[in-house]
């Protein structure tokens, strides 16, 4: 779109997205790109772990994508997106130098200041550890602040691991506990293979003193969420974050409805205790 | 034997295992151990044994032509191999190969369920046993067929 210009940033509006670069863009699994973003001129700002921008495509349309890259360095505006559809799949095909919409960021994040001193257990289902790994990143960079730090991470196939080098990396430290399972392999794989709820009994946590922060398919999070509550943990120290089509990202619209929250607003990361019967609910 | 017993007291299938019924089914059990790669049984075959695993991980794996051997689940120390021992007609429906090396404690299945038939307080012991083991394996293999982490998750 030529006249990008007209996209110039105005953070005082949060209804005007401001232009951004794509300066890298990496390949994270079939479908799955990650774009490094860079906005024109305006201060970086920061963000919460947990939080998400509006992105365009210009011509095409504008998705709700979360941040997930590390929030100390919040001049580089990390997204990763699965092409699941016309916005997505048009957003993961900008090349490097290509220039997108940005507004944001936006929504309640983790609950980061609620995890000091308390084990935290992350639990992620296939693309639902983008948005966790900046809370895994803050954790890493103020380890000594929380108690055990466990990431288990579910997701469908071997190939289909997101993150998997820096997973790698992660997995060498000692303050940290990871498991990675994927739901089916061939022979090649040497990891587990079950679906991420068998991971959660045998995970190193005081049930009494832990956050739960859960990510993923919405089936998966209430598989998990029902394993964590197997496993001692209250309903008060379960955060889950939530996906609904939104437009409006700020509260307005009332797109993103659910029951008596709007997700754009008050979550996406909620308590479970404040989405309790909303979950299982067929349609809201 | 006093070894045995005591494996099979602090396995956590058999946790709190009445005295009485760790005898019967320690008369039933031995020690045993597969090198890695090695089957401890295959799809089709008469599920005579299964095993409380000690050390070591064991995946359970099924054919598809064209895709070889397709691992749905591995399983790992503390957990049990097997579950089609119990209901007939006794014959293992999957492949069980171990990953690396495994030690596990064999029950002689055939002897089981023969104590399980005379003795139905064991019976119900053991069916209160594995339909937990059953359970989980259903409502596992139904997340993996919604298959939640596709494009629709
Ligand atoms: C707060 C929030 C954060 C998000 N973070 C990310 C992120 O970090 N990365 C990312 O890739 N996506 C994320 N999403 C989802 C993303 O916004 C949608 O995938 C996107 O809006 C789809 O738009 P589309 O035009 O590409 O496809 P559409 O035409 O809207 O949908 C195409 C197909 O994809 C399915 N679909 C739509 N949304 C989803 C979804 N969320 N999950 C699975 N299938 C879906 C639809 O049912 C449809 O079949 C987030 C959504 C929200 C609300």
């Amino acid at each position: 779109m030529g006249d990008a210009a007209a996209f110039a940033a105005d953070r005082a509006d949060p209804m005007v997205p401001r232009v951004a670069r794509v300066r890298r863009r990496r390949r994270d699994g079939p479908l799955v790109w990650t774009l490094e973003l860079e906005a024109d001129g305006a201060d970086p700002g920061g963000f919460a772990p947990g939080q998400f921008n509006m992105l365009t495509v210009f011509g095409v349309g504008e998705v709700p994508i979360s941040l997930s890259g590390d929030p100390a360095a919040p001049d580089r505006l990390v997204h990763t997106v699965r092409a699941v559809g016309p916005v997505s799949a048009a957003l993961a095909r900008v090349e490097p130098g290509g220039a997108v919409g940005l507004r944001g960021p936006f929504g309640a994040g983790w609950p980061m200041a609620e995890a000091a001193g308390r084990d935290v257990v992350l639990v992620a289902g296939g693309l639902g550890l983008a948005p966790l790994r900046p809370a895994l990143y803050r954790l890493l960079a103020e380890r000594e602040r929380y108690g055990n730090v466990v990431l288990l991470y579910g997701t469908r196939s071997p190939d289909e691991i997101l993150f998997r080098r820096e997973i790698e990396t992660w997995r060498r430290r000692l303050d940290i506990d990871i498991e990675v399972t994927v739901d089916h392999a061939a022979g090649d794989w040497h990891g587990h293979v079950g679906v991420v709820t068998t991971l959660i009994p045998r995970a190193a946590f005081d049930p009494l003193h832990a956050l739960a922060l859960v990510c993923g398919p919405e089936v998966m999070m209430r598989f998990a969420i029902s394993a964590l509550r197997d496993a001692g943990l209250a309903e008060e120290a379960v955060y889950l974050s939530m996906e609904r089509n939104m437009k409006c990202a700020v509260g307005l619209c009332g797109h993103c409805q659910f029951g008596p929250v709007l997700v754009c607003r008050d979550g996406p990361v909620f308590r479970f205790d404040r989405l309790r019967g909303l979950l299982r609910t067929k349609e809201i | 034997m006093e070894g045995l017993e005591r494996i099979i007291r602090e396995h956590p299938f058999f946790a709190g295992l009445e005295e009485r019924f760790t005898a019967l089914v320690c008369g039933c059990a031995k020690n045993v151990r597969f090198e890695a790669a090695q089957y401890l049984f295959h799809e089709g075959g008469p599920a005579d044994e299964f095993y409380l695993l000690r050390h070591g991980r064991v995946a359970l794996e099924l054919r598809a032509p064209g895709r070889g051997a397709v691992t749905f689940q591995t399983l790992r120390e503390s957990e049990i191999v097997g579950v089609s021992w119990l209901i007939p007609p006794y014959r293992w429906t999957y492949d069980a190969k171990a990953l690396e090396l495994v030690r596990a404690i064999a029950i002689d299945a055939a002897c089981l369920r023969r104590k399980c038939e005379a003795d139905h307080d064991l019976g119900y012991d053991m069916m209160k046993r594995v339909m937990p083991v059953l359970v989980q394996r259903l409502q596992a293999a139904r997340l993996q067929i919604l298959d939640v982490y596709g494009s629709h998750g």
